[in-house]
């Protein structure tokens, strides 16, 4: 077998950690899209919780990008994280909201 | 617990406790929380989907009743992940044993009751049917 390459763990650690970023980054378009498909079919209260769907993904997207990205050794821990937990509880309050104002 | 809110946005506090640890250490912590994360995401994916996706069930609010749990326990477990992700952190830190936690076999047995129940509905509407 090779040998590792300097400079490179041979786990590939921070290269696994990156793609488990991204994963999660297409996770959330995925469930973006969903919670758009649902505002889009009740307005005008849809439009707006439509638009804060949006813009919660748009800022978890920016946030899943600068970890999933870039070579060497990754950054671990920070706010990111707790940012990532919060867009998905913002996407399930979005959904909540939607399904609430339909049933009343 | 604003507390421990604080300590989930803020790496500065949980930076102080212990020592560093090898990065692969926390590097799999993350990764850890990322899968539990999306599963969360699946979660609250799966709850959107049949609130616009599955025909009304033959019991009234049935469809809006399984969308509005999935949805709940979607966000519950994305707040568990960040908040095991930061004792593990912390025990990784202080070279202490990592948390033990109930929440998977909970949440297990919480899916797994949902799906027969499921399971029981769909039976009782395709034989009301006949």
């Amino acid at each position: 077998m090779t040998g590792t390459p300097p400079g490179r763990d041979p786990g590939l650690q921070p290269e696994r950690t990156r793609l488990a970023w991204r994963r999660t980054a297409l996770a959330l378009t995925v469930v973006a899209v969903l919670a758009l498909r649902l505002a889009l079919a009740g307005e005008p209260f849809g439009a707006l919780v439509g638009l804060a769907v949006v813009g919660v993904w748009a800022v978890a997207l920016r946030v899943c990008w600068r970890r999933g990205t870039g070579s060497g050794p990754a950054p671990t821990g920070g706010p990111a994280l707790a940012q990532a937990a919060l867009t998905a509880v913002g996407l399930a309050l979005a959904g909540l909201a939607l399904v609430l104002h339909e049933l009343w | 617990m604003w507390q421990a809110i604080r300590r989930w946005f803020d790496p500065s506090d949980l930076r102080a406790v212990g020592r560093t640890p090898d990065y692969r250490f926390s590097l799999a912590n993350e990764r850890t929380f990322l899968a539990w994360l999306r599963t969360g995401l699946a979660l609250v994916g799966g709850g959107l989907a049949v609130a616009q996706f599955l025909p009304p069930l033959p019991l009234r609010h049935l469809r809006e009743t399984i969308a509005i749990v999935l949805l709940l326990v979607g966000g519950a477990v994305a707040v568990r992940a960040v908040d095991h992700w930061a004792r593990t952190e912390r025990a990784i830190r202080q070279d202490e044993e990592l948390p033990a936690s109930r929440f998977p076999a909970v949440l297990a047995l919480v899916v797994g009751l949902g799906a027969l129940l499921l399971v029981v509905a769909v039976l009782a509407g395709a034989l009301g049917q006949r």
